[in-house]
């Protein structure tokens, strides 16, 4: 119970961990943070709208920057120019005021008058395109104004063209360009700007402008240039009195700087776009306009100053300039910062879209992985339930089989003992079927283990046969094992599973086979003939052919004569195989010395038979669970079809793997291939006691005849005989033995003088009619001379009325039925021969506690239970039974009365005790024993004929029969296990394998 | 002799009766069927000795149910026991009791496993007092000078 326990919870743990482990690879990054995504895509949105918007300010700062260039670019281009015209014109207006005071003031009399200077000025104009007009003033003190005005014949006027009031000085105008002949005679120092201008002309030398006003005449805009005009040369660093005092007169000209600039940016291009003003900055909190308009329109933002300089140090101005329009809207930087967002907002939501779909699989993939987790918590589960319920049920019906046995024991009518009878074998069959389901729960479960120990795969087939004999011969089938002399004696394995499987296959054989035979070949797969050889060979052998036909049909060459589906295994490549393996036996001893040289040895094990086989359709899934070929045959054949499902696991376990050939109508054929380990010498010896088949070697180096039309089931014969260490010839039939005996006898002696003689029943009867009495004659002349030849006669099946006539016709001696095993044949032989005169406890013997008696008679026995009920009943059951029993109560106490030397001969030990449970005391006692052995091995090596080696029988006591426990049992030493209370029948079988052979090899 | 006869169809309807209602089952006949002139009186002893152990045993597992903190697994050895001596001598009413005593010791159920108990010293008084009455009569058939029937 504990242990069941202990296991579902491993397992439970087993799944959770599992659990864990899937949920924990699954989470990846996208997933752990899927609550984020949405977050995630508006945070990408945002970004990327802020870097767009980056994109467009950066574009459009990169404009603006550039159109700024422009500006500036243009607007310098414009005063420069400005600037240059205007340099030009003042020094025009320089070399006139040179011209003036060379012509009028250093000539005497003067070279220039009035109609000179307006001609030469108007043919020199072109030079001054920028100014309107060019004129002289002189300078006239107040004491010359009489003489002046008498020379000149008018008098000096103001501006307003009035006569000039008194002052110190004047200037008037002398001489005048045509274009400005209207300001002849006026006094210049009468206009505030003019006097101004002519004040600081003759102080600094150099030419000064005006500020800007509202010319005469023309009403635009402009400025006064006034040069001084001296009438000496002048020393060369003058200071302003001398320049004052030498001042002579004043050449002025107006500048129209509004026609001026307006010609100016005419000629340039661009003109359109940009506004142009230009300012007197004298005063610098009231610029003054020079062009241009005060009320300003166009690009408020942006504009460019730049300085001009027209020679007047005095003066300042600067020139402003502007755009007409606002920036245009920039279409680039702004289509391309939009598609620039629409391209990154199509990459974030097919990313987000992409994480999403991540997500969705990932659940759908943990939703199967948990499904799957759960789908196989639930076979596993069904597993275990199916193992828990059959275990249930196994210990209920041990309970009821134990009754119905003791029921049988007691006094019953004959119906009474039919019905328990059957209820016993059905009973029997629920438990078969159980354990199946609990074999197929436990390998499903994994938790089948196979065991490796050393085996006699010989005896382990002869078993089974003999659990079949009865079945077989009840249906007149021929059931016979042959197995090939290459397989070893010993193979390592799990006996308990090849027997298992072979019991499944040959169980199934028999099931399904109404007529024919049953035939279990094992073969050494190691370098399988190919076909075509063995074809070829039958011819040779061709002569055996004799009497292939019987009545009513075609006779084939196996065991039966009936046909077989797997044509491989008729007599042909049988045949074959066995002479290309005496062959080889033969021809190399070092052969077989490389074979057992090897670690392994593959086996290869047919069954055969000649029943209905399986439907072709049925065929596929003949090794599924719970599926028989239809459900017919569960209705003719019973069974739930589980067998075959267990057989296919046992041999995948073994590291084999199975197949079949079945032909409907026909038969089956069942070939499994699977290696076992070989068994090393060694450890050979250690177990043969145990394991190995007691054949008697009594019959060694007899001689016998087969006699048998069919060549398989001779061989079948032969093989059984060989293993007595007979040797065995073949005769086809009797005639040929009787021929080839008294051929023999005469010629040279007893060479195969036969010391038995072998007959098929077939055989006998098919050569009965013409020559049975001539063969006694034969046999009886032989016998004259030589020691008569024991008769015996094979059968299956035998009716009363032949088995009558076979002992009229000589075979007095004995009839063995088949299957034939080894170790019958030797009973039989022995029977005949007198050799043995002991008979072998037989299952015959096996009812009535009176064998139970004759086992423990005498026998001291230690019975360990800590419950004292039960010891005193399970002493009171074995007592009853002759043996005398001693009882401990622990484990502990056990080992004190088992200290070596004892002289118990077997021990019941309970499993479950407080403090040393019977597992742990049963390992005390083997290691005591094996430490016992050992020192009685090193001291007293050959201690002669006593008892060689201290064992004592330990069979565990348990009320749970499981096969968990039972393993648990074997492991730690235990011999066997009987289950708890007493059953007469377990506890025979129990005890019955160490007292049996003890008596007579005591005796 | 008709004394005799009488007694032991009494002894016969009782112990069927016993089997009928299930309180003993067959292990109690093998008991009986174990018992022979080697061994006159090893039904009884069987018997005492279970009535010794399980008296025991019923005490242990009270005392141990009536601690503060339970010790769940010396109750469950007890039951053990109780199962085994139970069972041996075929009282399968308190080897079944004992069954689920023993899974509600699994589940640590303290409520269960005084439940349990109780019915446990029940059965086991019934028992007691049926097998006494059964033994009496066996005792007057003795006395009588009859045989013990068999029961098959």
């Amino acid at each position: 119970m504990g242990l069941k326990l202990k296991q579902s919870y491993r397992h439970s743990v087993t799944v959770r961990v599992n659990e864990q482990m899937g949920t924990k690879r699954g989470y990846t990054f996208i997933q752990a943070n899927r609550a984020w995504l949405p977050k995630f895509l508006l945070l990408w949105v945002m970004v990327m709208a802020f870097l767009s918007a980056w994109i467009y300010k950066n574009m459009d700062d990169d404009n603006k920057v550039r159109r700024k260039e422009v500006l500036s670019s243009m607007c310098d281009q414009r005063a420069r120019m400005l600037q240059d015209q205007f340099g030009v014109s003042v020094n025009h207006v320089h070399a006139l005021a040179i011209l003036v005071s060379t012509f009028h003031y250093y000539k005497d009399p003067s070279a220039i008058d009035q109609e000179t200077f307006a001609e030469y000025t108007a043919r020199t104009a072109f030079e001054r395109p920028l100014l309107s007009g060019v004129a002289y003033a002189e300078r006239v003190r107040l004491s010359e104004r009489e003489k002046f005005e008498r020379q000149h014949g008018w008098t000096i006027k103001t501006m307003k063209r009035e006569p000039s009031p008194i002052r110190d000085e004047y200037a008037p105008v002398i001489f005048s360009q045509e274009t400005v002949s209207y300001i002849e005679s006026l006094d210049m120092m009468s206009g505030e700007e003019d006097r101004e201008n002519i004040l600081r002309a003759r102080a600094t030398g150099k030419a000064v402008l005006t500020s800007p006003f509202r010319l005469l005449g023309s009403h635009h805009l402009g400025v006064v240039l006034t040069f001084p005009v001296y009438k000496s040369k002048l020393p060369p660093k003058p200071t302003m009195e001398e320049r004052i005092e030498a001042t002579a007169g004043f050449l002025g000209g107006a500048f129209d700087v509004e026609s001026l600039v307006e010609n100016l940016l005419g000629q340039l291009a661009g003109n359109q776009a940009i506004l142009v003003n230009v300012y007197d900055i004298t005063n610098s909190s009231d610029h003054l306009i020079m062009y241009g308009h005060q009320n300003q329109d166009g690009d408020l933002a942006l504009f460019h100053e730049s300085k001009l300089d027209f020679g007047d140090p005095f003066r300042k101005h600067q020139m402003i300039c502007r755009y007409h329009q606002e920036a245009p809207t920039s279409w680039t930087a702004l289509t391309t910062a939009f598609l620039f967002f629409v391209i990154c907002l199509l990459v974030g939501y097919i990313l987000y879209g992409a994480a999403i779909h991540i997500v969705k699989v990932e659940d759908d993939f943990h939703e199967m992985q948990e499904l799957m987790v759960r789908a196989e918590a639930a076979d596993v589960a069904k597993s275990q339930f199916l193992a828990t319920v059959s275990h249930e049920i196994r210990t209920p019906m041990n309970g009821i089989l134990g009754m119905l046995a003791l029921l049988l024991d007691t006094d019953l009518s004959s119906t009474q003992r039919d019905y328990a009878q059957t209820a016993q074998v059905c009973g029997k069959a629920l438990i078969t079927l159980i354990n199946e389901v609990l074999d197929r729960a436990k390998i499903e479960a994994g938790k089948l283990e196979l065991e490796t120990v050393p085996f006699n795969l010989r005896s382990i087939l002869d078993d089974v046969l003999s659990l079949f004999s009865e079945k077989s011969r009840n249906k007149g089938l021929e059931l016979a094992v042959f197995v090939s002399d290459k397989v070893p004696e010993m193979v390592m394995g799990d006996p308990g599973r090849f027997r298992q499987i072979i019991t499944n296959l040959v169980g199934n054989s028999v099931k399904f086979t109404e007529r024919g035979h049953i035939f279990v070949k094992v073969h050494v797969a190691e370098n399988p003939k190919p076909i075509d050889d063995a074809k070829a060979e039958t011819c040779l052998n061709g002569g055996s052919d004799e009497g292939a036909l019987i009545s009513g049909g075609r006779q084939f060459n196996t065991l039966s004569g009936y046909e077989a589906a797997d044509e491989q295994n008729s007599w042909d490549s049988f045949q074959h195989l066995f002479n290309a393996e005496a062959l080889q036996n033969d021809a190399s001893g070092k052969m077989t010395v490389a074979d057992e040289a090897s670690q392994s040895v593959t086996l290869m094990v047919s069954v055969e038979d000649t029943g209905i086989g399986i439907p072709l359709i049925a065929q596929e899934r003949v090794f599924t669970p719970f599926m028989q070929a239809d459900s017919s045959t569960s209705r003719n054949y019973g069974g739930t079809g589980i067998g075959l499902s267990i057989t296919k696991c046992l041999v995948e376990l073994m590291g084999g793997h199975i197949s079949f050939i079945s032909r409907p109508q026909v038969g089956s054929t069942f070939l499994f291939i699977t290696t076992f380990g070989r068994c090393k010498k060694a450890s050979l010896s250690d177990t043969k006691k145990s394991n190995a088949e007691d054949l008697p070697s009594s019959f060694r180096g007899l001689k016998a005849i087969v006699v048998d039309g069919k060549p398989v089931r001779a061989v079948v014969t032969r093989y059984h005989l060989k293993r007595l260490g007979m040797l065995v010839e073949v005769a086809n039939n009797v005639k040929i033995a009787a021929s080839a005996c008294g051929k023999n006898s005469s010629s040279c002696g007893s060479k195969i003088q036969p010391d038995i003689v072998l007959v098929e029943k077939d055989s006998w009867l098919s050569g009965e009619d013409d020559s049975s009495s001539l063969q006694r004659l034969d046999w009886k002349q032989n016998g004259h001379m030589f020691k008569l030849p024991k008769m015996i006669l094979l059968a299956t099946n035998i009716t009363n009325a032949e088995l009558e006539k076979a002992k009229a016709a000589g075979f007095a001696d004995t009839t063995i039925m088949k299957p034939l095993r080894a170790s019958m044949i030797a009973a039989c032989l022995q029977q005949v021969l007198g050799t043995g005169k002991k008979r072998q406890l037989g299952k015959g013997m096996l009812n009535g506690s009176s064998v139970l008696g004759s086992l423990l008679c005498g026998k001291k026995i230690l019975v360990v239970d800590d419950n004292i009920v039960n010891r005193r009943v399970a002493a009171g059951a074995l007592k009853k039974f002759g043996a005398a029993v001693e009882c401990a109560e622990s484990g502990k106490a056990a080992l004190k009365l088992l200290r070596l030397p004892h002289s118990f001969d077997a021990c019941f030990m309970d499993i479950q005790m407080p403090e040393m449970d019977g597992f742990e005391a049963t390992r005390r006692i083997r290691m005591m024993e094996s430490q016992t052995n050992e020192q009685m091995n090193g001291g007293t090596d050959k201690g002669s004929g006593r008892k060689d080696e201290w064992h004592l029988p330990i069979l565990a006591m348990t009320a749970d029969v499981i096969h968990a426990t039972s393993d648990e049992c074997l492991k730690c030493g235990m011999d066997g296990y009987v289950s708890k209370p007493f059953e007469e029948e377990n506890l025979y079988q129990a005890v019955a394998k160490f007292f049996e052979t003890k008596p007579i090899s005591d005796s | 002799m008709d004394v005799v006869n009488q007694m032991q169809r009494q002894f016969v309807d009782y112990s069927t009766s016993l089997h009928r209602e299930g309180i003993l089952d067959d292990q109690f006949t093998q008991l009986q069927k174990l018992q022979d002139e080697n061994s006159p009186d090893f039904v009884v002893e069987v018997a005492s000795l279970f009535f010794e152990d399980c008296e025991k045993l019923i005490n242990n597992m009270a005392r141990a149910l009536e601690q503060q903190g339970v010790d769940f697994k010396q109750v469950d050895a007890s039951v053990h026991q109780l199962k085994g001596s139970s069972s041996s001598i075929g009282a399968v009413q308190v080897k079944n009791v004992c069954i689920a005593f023993r899974s509600f010791c699994e589940a640590q159920n303290r409520e269960g496993c005084l439940r349990c108990l109780q019915q446990v010293t029940h059965e086991y008084s019934l028992l007691k007092n049926k097998l006494q009455t059964l033994f009496r009569l066996e005792q007057q058939i003795l006395a009588a000078g009859g045989s013990i029937p068999v029961i098959e």
